[in-house]
């Protein structure tokens, strides 16, 4: 093999729209083969597990993680690459901070499995049959399926992690920046993430005054959407300012608000709570002067439909939340 | 060479979005006992969308599938106009439409030259270093390569323009969309698509007449009994039963090519169930009123197929010029209509592109498509809605039930993965049994497997279509001490 950059990209829990992305990186891809020899992807090239395995610890310079922990194989493919490479990604939000399948901590394993293999409207399944970690057919037969974890993790909850590109997906602009710091060696102090240190609001183009008063909320299907106005001024909840800049805020430009799939920003460790002051503060209630009565207040305040999963789509394995069911299962997976 | 194999593992496949393997048993004679198409992963969004703001669910369900988040956008979108009781302006439709048509061709065309195509273009057999984009392009030459990144990189402009990101799109809401589109959008995009058209049919010529027709033995492949089952088919057809992506009624036809049954978005369950098994995590969609007689095919069997063929299929034709004349011509040489030869999904999903080319230039150029009214502000109680679109890979089918307050209380989703599910593990089934005689495999017979689920670009978590290449696969042939006595493994990097 040449001595080109190795590079992997990995999978756990995933739609694999970080894949897709990368693909769309278009002519940039032909640009980034000529000094990287993609080692590892399950999408692109042949290279097997097992061969990965065979590989001597470190012999990968980068990994690209995507996707969150969700079961069994996804941890073990993130500790066989943790082994082989000497960089580590956390490549999209997923696998930065549980993503939107991170969304799942508000149940568990029971209750996502009544649900799809019982509850749902067209399955028929009266005796309650469920995928099993193992299972031996009529001849003898015996198949295996990962086993599913009652509880989404991150990657950097099953592994050191070396860097963060947060995004759902990352956008190309992003990724192209990465890879730019990657081969030119170019790479931040380890721990770092690779994106803005801004919040979204400072990089939203829309107006927004001094000082932002709400006296009701609206869900965006409910009202007539200003395109030059910010979202938060119009009543709609936005997570521009607890979420990190650097998608270019696409979703706004389309004329819809974010919902922080960057995740966090710098300064914050947890983005729902950083989104509830930001709320807080706008609603009109803080002000010495409000003339809203407790009751007002309450009512104003229940407008927030689903605070949980507005606030925390992208982060809640990673929030100071983590998950609403139960206490966190420490046996459920090998340590 | 002999020995004494019982099990064959294939594990990891790839090319599949998510995570699959294949188990294939022999018996003493070493021919296939029994062989499994297992999807090894789950993530629950029927679950954790309870409780959600159903007007997210737009934003929410996109998370399914990278690959075809514009499907899921779609589906739900419309799915909303019912849960709210909206209808959306004329012109919101058609932009949604025509967004969709980019992401058709976003889609169709990675499997065309990066995924499906390699085994036509470079051959089955060709070393596996080739069998990939790369050698496609090797065979084809840069230039292809080149016009083909910068067609699905208008593909990818237009789901951008419209949708917010080309990946995760945002602009759907119940009762329309969120943003008009200018003039100078219009234009962009009227321009790119008349270029796609032209590649569509380029691309038509190319692989379907030069690599192809021109090859008897791929048309052999194609029209042989390996990738061949008589099975229901499904497929959303508009009013005068052509194929349509967006919108319209899901038509069954039989194996014999009569019409089965015929319904609206709302009464898909009474003509759909799904059964579980204990070995996948992806359950197994069935006709209900003839119900579920295991993994067999034909009349008596409630195992149906999606996917471009079965559109093909069900449809009395495309509704476009370009198209039409190129859905004659392949049922003509196929032997007439419906085809159940599982590899003719590559050709149906050519023929898909220049319909989907064809109907964006359409769209580009319609009169209402700048219209500033692209929402009606809903004002009716939420409640239940199902909205159904097709998908690249097929059929695909959201159902929602909110509150009074528009709060998710149930879910159900059908995606076009799922509604394959039984014909994929038949096929791959089929595949091996057909392949895989007194015990012998060899390298040549994983490619032959892999092509029989190939044909069908599996989403699983939906990423088959991403890039170049096969999927590198290994065999175990273990003793019957269950270690491993030979592997063959191939494409090792």
């Amino acid at each position: 093999m040449s001595d080109k950059l190795k590079l992997a990209i990995a999978r756990g829990a995933t739609c694999s729209g970080c894949d897709v992305e990368i693909v769309d990186i278009n002519e940039k891809l032909l640009e980034i083969l000529e000094i990287v020899d993609i080692v590892y992807a399950a999408v692109i090239m042949d290279t097997k597990l097992k061969d990965v395995e065979k590989w001597d610890d470190g012999y990968i310079d980068i990994t690209l993680h995507h996707g969150a922990i969700r079961d069994s194989e996804n941890e073990h493919i993130a500790k066989l690459f943790r082994a082989k490479s000497k960089t580590l990604i956390s490549f999209g939000s997923c696998s930065c901070y549980g993503g939107v399948p991170g969304l799942a901590n508000v149940t568990d394993k029971e209750g996502i499995f009544r649900e799809a293999f019982s509850h749902t409207a067209s399955t028929d399944n009266p005796d309650y049959t469920v995928p099993l970690p193992e299972w031996t057919d009529e001849n003898g037969h015996r198949l295996t399926l990962p086993k599913f974890y009652d509880e989404v993790m991150s990657l950097d909850d099953i592994v050191p992690v070396d860097y963060y590109l947060p995004g759902c997906p990352p956008l190309v602009t992003q990724i192209n920046q990465a890879l730019d710091a990657i081969v030119t060696g170019n790479l931040p102090p380890k721990g770092a993430v690779l994106a803005s240190e801004k919040t979204l609001c400072d990089e939203c183009k829309r107006t927004k005054p001094e000082k932002i008063t709400i006296k009701k909320i609206y869900r965006p299907h409910e009202i007539e959407l200003d395109p030059e106005k910010c979202f938060l001024e119009q009543g709609i909840i936005c997570l521009g300012p607890a979420t990190r800049a650097g998608c270019d805020a696409k979703c706004i430009e389309a004329n819809m608000p974010c919902r922080g799939c960057l995740g966090p920003t710098a300064a914050a460790i947890d983005q729902g709570g950083s989104m509830l002051s930001a709320i807080t503060s706008i609603l009109a209630i803080s002000d010495k002067e409000t003339e809203l009565s407790e009751e007002d207040i309450e009512k104003l305040v229940a407008q927030i439909k689903d605070p949980l999963g507005t606030f925390y789509r992208f982060s809640m394995p990673k929030s100071l939340l983590r998950r609403t069911v139960k206490e966190r299962k420490e046996a459920q997976h090998e340590k | 060479m002999k020995n004494k194999t019982k099990t064959i593992t294939i594990e990891p496949i790839t090319r599949l979005e998510g995570h699959g393997k294949i188990e294939i048993f022999l018996n003493d004679e070493g021919n296939v006992d029994n062989a499994y198409f297992q999807v090894v992963e789950l993530r629950g969004f029927e679950k954790f969308c309870q409780g959600r703001p159903v007007e997210e669910m737009a934003r929410l369900t996109t998370r399914l599938c990278g690959v075809c988040p514009w499907a899921h956008h779609i589906a739900s979108s419309k799915t909303l106009d019912e849960v709210f009781k909206v209808k959306s302006p004329a012109a919101a439709r058609k932009i949604r439409e025509l967004g969709y048509c980019a992401h058709m061709i976003h889609s169709h065309l990675v499997h065309i030259y990066a995924l499906g195509g390699p085994d036509f273009v470079v051959t089955p057999s060709a070393p596996p270093e080739e069998r990939n984009l790369l050698g496609v392009i090797g065979k084809v030459g840069l230039d292809v390569g080149k016009t083909v990144i910068k067609n699905r990189y208008y593909a990818q402009r237009i789901q951008e323009i419209i949708g917010g990101k080309t990946i995760h799109p945002v602009f759907g809401l119940p009762g329309g969309i969120s943003h008009p589109i200018t003039e100078e959008q219009r234009k962009e995009i009227e321009k790119m698509s008349s270029e796609l058209v032209e590649f569509a049919r380029y691309t038509l010529n190319l692989v379907v007449d030069e690599l192809i027709l021109k090859n008897k033995d791929y048309v052999d492949l194609i029209t042989g009994d390996v990738y061949y089952h008589k099975t229901y088919y499904m497929g959303l057809v508009d009013e005068h039963d052509k194929v349509n992506f967006y919108d319209g009624e899901v038509k069954v036809i039989d194996p014999d090519g009569k019409e089965y049954c015929r319904f609206g978005e709302r009464d898909y369950l009474d003509f759909i169930a799904e059964h579980v098994e204990p070995w996948s995590y992806l359950k197994f969609p069935y006709l209900k009123k003839i119900g579920w007689k295991g993994f067999i095919d034909g009349k008596d069997s409630g195992i149906y197929r999606v996917a471009p063929l079965a559109r093909l299929n069900v449809a009395d034709g495309m509704a476009t010029p370009l198209a039409q004349e190129a859905y004659e011509r392949m049922y003509d040489i196929l032997g007439g209509r419906p085809a159940h030869h599982t590899l003719a999904n590559h050709w149906a999903r050519i023929i898909e592109n220049l319909y989907a080319s064809e109907r964006m230039l359409e769209l580009a150029t319609d009169a209402e498509i700048t219209e500033k009214k692209v929402r009606n502000i809903p004002t009716e109680t939420p409640g239940e809605g199902v909205g159904i679109c097709e998908a690249p890979r097929g059929t695909l089918m959201h159902h929602y039930w909110a509150d009074t307050e528009g709060i998710v209380e149930k879910v159900n989703l059908i995606v076009a993965t799922g509604h394959n599910n039984a014909g994929m593990h038949m096929s791959v089934k089929r595949a091996a049994e057909k392949l895989i005689r007194n015990w012998k495999v060899d390298d040549g017979i994983l490619n032959m497997v892999e092509m029989a689920f190939r044909a069908y670009d599996p989403c699983l978590a939906c990423a088959t279509h991403s890039l170049p290449g096969r999927m590198p696969m290994e065999i175990n042939v273990r003793g019957p001490d269950g270690r491993v006595e030979r592997r063959l493994t191939r494409g090792v990097g």
